[in-house]
């Protein structure tokens, strides 16, 4: 009886399963060190992916501009590495105490997996070390493929040893059904174990999210240095990387929900359970805030855009439509937020005749939501789409016939998004899930032939004039500001929903938590803790982002005695 | 000639527009057919996203910023809105302490609830000692096509017998003890209930009734009762019959994949 196995598990936890910490507790203390190690880890594994593109952009496409900011970043990554590594360290040494039980229990199963961690732990410092000092020694021809080729293998080691890291904790969530809690964990097999049910979907979905991140965090720097420059051209610099980071960012964020619809899908086809908890029960609120969280990224990454078109010449003529997107935009975010169950006193509750609004509840099951974000998306890619195009006017002949193709490819994306929309409230569940594909295709469908179009038309394209960088008013940077913590926030929210839905288990139904903290958070306290730990890696992120500003200044001074530092006014180097 | 140039002005067009947003969600909404009054927490919700949509708007770019900012910076500094100065300094502290009095001011009713509606089902429960798995489970009684209606009509005859009183002869969650209830009793008729849940959910919920709610997202305010201990496992899924036949509703089905039943 796994009933009677569980109890015995209980019984024996009574004394050394379970460390106690000082004031935060056992819970609190695991929770922020885990915490702020993934937000680093994020950070140490999205930068070099944006590291690794913008060289290989200055390499082959010739503009030196892209490889000093590649070079830029990767001098941020040596402290962030270091960063990373403590609060592993700290983790590790937390876990090991504080749950020795289960942290043995995790180590019978996946002991070689931690070795090869920590060697490729090992050979990815070193290949940062050599990626980085090697920058300017291996600065041309074939030498600079071969250093290129070392940010490649800086991120392949990365991303192996997420893919590690990651399987400990899918297995924690979705262990394989055959395992159960009377199984010896050094007789389970090592693969066994680490191809479960949603390690995949978590590598892709936490990929993506690295490319996000990283890119958010690069904006957020660059506004930092924006807003302190001293010079027209320092200012032009960084809000050129501040733009860079932010398209990278946006772009990635396009293609995020589907890897998260995927994982979603995976959660509820290997447990009903934990899925309904997650999205229909206790954790649904948590959706609610992330609607309105990703609500505000769409519109500050809109709002970024639309404040840029002021420092692009040609960029009046698409004015007057920034605010039909807006419109559609706030409508969403309207629609996308409209909780189901709604919160409301027993007044409110007796009109509604339930916790389900008569009119406005139709907005709050999947069909609405689906709609609006893929709206949302669509016009987020055609606010780029006027940015991109603002001062270039297209030359080649088919140009008005490929636009017209372009504007009807729009209108065919958005009428399938709202067919499929409105259809899903009249047919059943299950077909209606099988609509969102529908609709997400098309979106990617019309993004994907229009981007095609666009590069064809913009071939030789007559430019109305460079764009002025640096004419940008400093709350376009607080924009960026916003993005980069608004992404910070949500990794912590719904990376507790996706771990709190193992409710009292350690491992989901195999291993028991019978520690004093069993109990699943409340959503305040939750809320709460996660925004404790997104306020230490923001701070500790602005330490890094001082730093980098300190070792450039430093070079300064040394390249131009005479001048006394912190002069206004004066030069700073590299850019 | 002056409302036009109201009209056209930035601040005034995002006043106009708060209000005529504010004035849209609280008084036309409930207005609107089968429509009812907006939570006020959802109105806090949409208020806050129109309010950053205007504000977007209005610093979008250079020159509407500028000219949004023209009033505000004229109340507070020019000579000539002494008064008007006087009464926002007034006015505007007041409106904030009103807002704080509304909310700490004490009232009879009870606090607005934040309730999950849809308690995660185990995945295989105990029905009077037999074992029974939910998961990927339909309604027995929709095997026998030929004897729905009569199971459908003993449904009925049980509905009418025991759950008549709480969910009401409309089968709206309004019957006659409905008002004693917080939160009321389940609205079949409504697409949020029994429209978006499997039989086998409905079994459970009716067969362990509010002590069988799962610990997570505790404490539950449901009233309904185990009905295991009064009915036995036919009649519960031929109420279940009922429901969905008299609702008109489908119930949700299991997705099928290669590997059988999920």
């Amino acid at each position: 009886m796994p009933e009677a196995l569980l109890l015995l598990q209980a019984a024996a936890d009574t004394s050394h399963a379970y460390g106690e910490f000082p004031l935060i507790g056992a819970r609190a203390a695991v929770w922020i060190a885990a915490e702020v190690h993934l937000m680093f880890a994020a950070f140490v594994l999205g930068v070099p992916m944006f590291a690794v593109v913008t060289e290989a952009i200055g390499i082959f496409g010739g503009d030196e501009r892209y490889d000093r900011l590649s070079k830029e970043f990767t001098r941020l990554l040596l402290v962030a590495y270091s960063a990373t590594a403590i609060w592993g360290t700290i983790l590790v040494f937390f876990l090991a105490t504080l749950y020795p039980k289960f942290f043995a229990y995790l180590l019978a199963v996946f002991a070689p997996s931690t070795w090869v961690y920590a060697g490729l732990f090992f050979v990815e410092s070193f290949t940062l070390y050599l990626y980085y000092y090697g920058w300017d020694r291996w600065k041309k021809g074939r030498a600079k493929v071969g250093h290129w080729t070392l940010g490649i293998l800086l991120n392949v080691w990365g991303t192996i040893v997420m893919f590690i890291a990651n399987s400990w904790l899918t297995y924690m969530m979705t262990p394989p059904r055959d395992i159960t809690p009377s199984t010896d964990p050094t007789t389970i097999k090592l693969w066994h174990a680490i191809a479960n049910a949603t390690w995949m979907p978590i590598n892709v979905h936490r990929l993506i999210a690295n490319v996000v991140f990283g890119g958010a965090i690069v904006g957020a720097y660059a506004s930092y240095r924006f807003l302190a420059a001293r010079t027209e051209d320092e200012r032009a610099h960084y809000d050129w990387m501040g733009y860079v980071g932010n398209f990278i960012a946006m772009s990635a964020l396009i293609v995020l929900p589907f890897a998260g619809y995927w994982l979603g899908r995976e959660i509820y086809q290997y447990d009903q359970s934990m899925g309904i908890t997650m999205m229909g029960g206790f954790m649904s609120w948590l959706w609610v805030i992330q609607a309105f969280l990703i609500a505000v990224l769409f519109l500050t990454g809109n709002y970024y855009l639309w404040i840029g078109m002021g420092r692009i010449p040609g960029a009046e003529r698409f004015r007057p439509y920034t605010k039909w997107l807006l419109v559609i935009l706030v409508l969403g975010a309207i629609v996308w937020g409209t909780p189901h169950t709604m919160i409301a006193d027993s007044k409110e509750l007796a009109a509604m005749g339930g916790s389900h609004h008569p009119f406005l509840g139709a907005l709050g099951v999947m069909s609405a939501k689906n709609t609006a974000v893929n709206l949302m998306i669509l016009t987020t890619f055609l606010s780029f789409l006027l940015y991109r195009r603002a001062n270039t006017r297209p030359v080649v002949p088919w140009a008005r016939t490929g636009t017209l193709i372009q504007g009807a490819m729009f209108a065919i994306a958005a009428g399938i998004v709202l067919f499929y929309g409105i259809r899903g409230y009249f047919v059943e569940a299950i077909v209606r899930i099988g609509f969102s594909v529908y609709q997400v295709l098309a979106v990617l469908a019309c993004i994907l032939c229009v981007t095609v179009i666009d590069l064809l038309m913009a071939r030789g394209a007559q430019s109305l004039g460079a764009i002025r960088w640096g004419k940008m008013p400093p709350r376009s940077q607080y924009a960026l500001f916003i993005l980069a913590v608004t992404f910070t926030w949500l990794m912590g929210l719904m990376g507790f929903a996706r771990s709190g839905i193992r409710q009292y288990w350690h491992v989901w139904q195999v291993m028991q938590d019978t520690s004093a903290y069993a109990a699943t958070p409340a959503l305040g306290y939750a809320a709460k803790m996660i925004s404790l730990c997104v306020l230490i890696f923001l701070s500790l992120v602005a330490f890094v982002f001082w730093l980098g500003g300190l070792a450039e200044k430093s070079t300064f001074v040394a390249a131009a005695p005479g001048v006394s530092p912190g002069t206004r006014g004066a030069q700073h180097v590299g850019h | 000639m002056n409302l036009r140039r109201y009209a056209d002005h930035p601040f005034w067009q995002a006043v106009g527009i708060v209000v005529a947003a504010y004035a849209v969600i609280v008084y036309v909404v409930p207005l609107l057919p089968g429509s009812a009054l907006v939570p006020k927490s959802v109105v806090l919700q949409y208020m806050a996203t129109v309010l950053v949509g205007v504000l977007i708007y209005v610093s979008d770019n250079e020159e509407r910023w500028a000219s949004f900012r023209e009033p505000i910076h004229a109340a507070l500094v020019e000579p000539r809105l002494r008064l008007v100065r006087a009464g926002l300094l007034v006015a505007v502290p007041a409106l904030v302490g009103l807002v704080a009095y509304g909310q700490v001011r004490t009232t009879v009713a009870a606090p607005p609830n934040l309730r999950s509606i849809h308690p995660a089902p185990p995945a295989e429960i105990t029905f009077r000692g037999k074992s029974i798995t939910l998961t990927g489970l339909d309604n027995p009684l929709r095997q026998h096509p030929e004897s729905t209606p009569a199971y459908t009509a003993e449904g009925k005859r049980i509905y009418y017998q025991n759950c008549l009183p709480c969910h009401g002869d409309h089968l709206d969650g309004q019957g006659h003890y409905a008002a004693g209830f917080n939160p009321i009793p389940a609205n079949f008729q409504d697409n949020g209930t029994i429209a978006q849940l499997t039989e086998s959910f409905v079994f459970w919920r009716v067969a362990k009734g509010g002590p069988g709610l799962p610990r997570e997202g505790t404490p539950w305010n449901s009233a309904m009762p185990r009905w295991e201990d009064f009915l036995t496992e036919r009649e519960i899924w031929s109420v279940i019959l009922f429901l969905y036949d008299q609702t008109g509703w489908t119930p949700r089905t299991w997705e099928r994949s290669q590997g059988g039943a999920r």
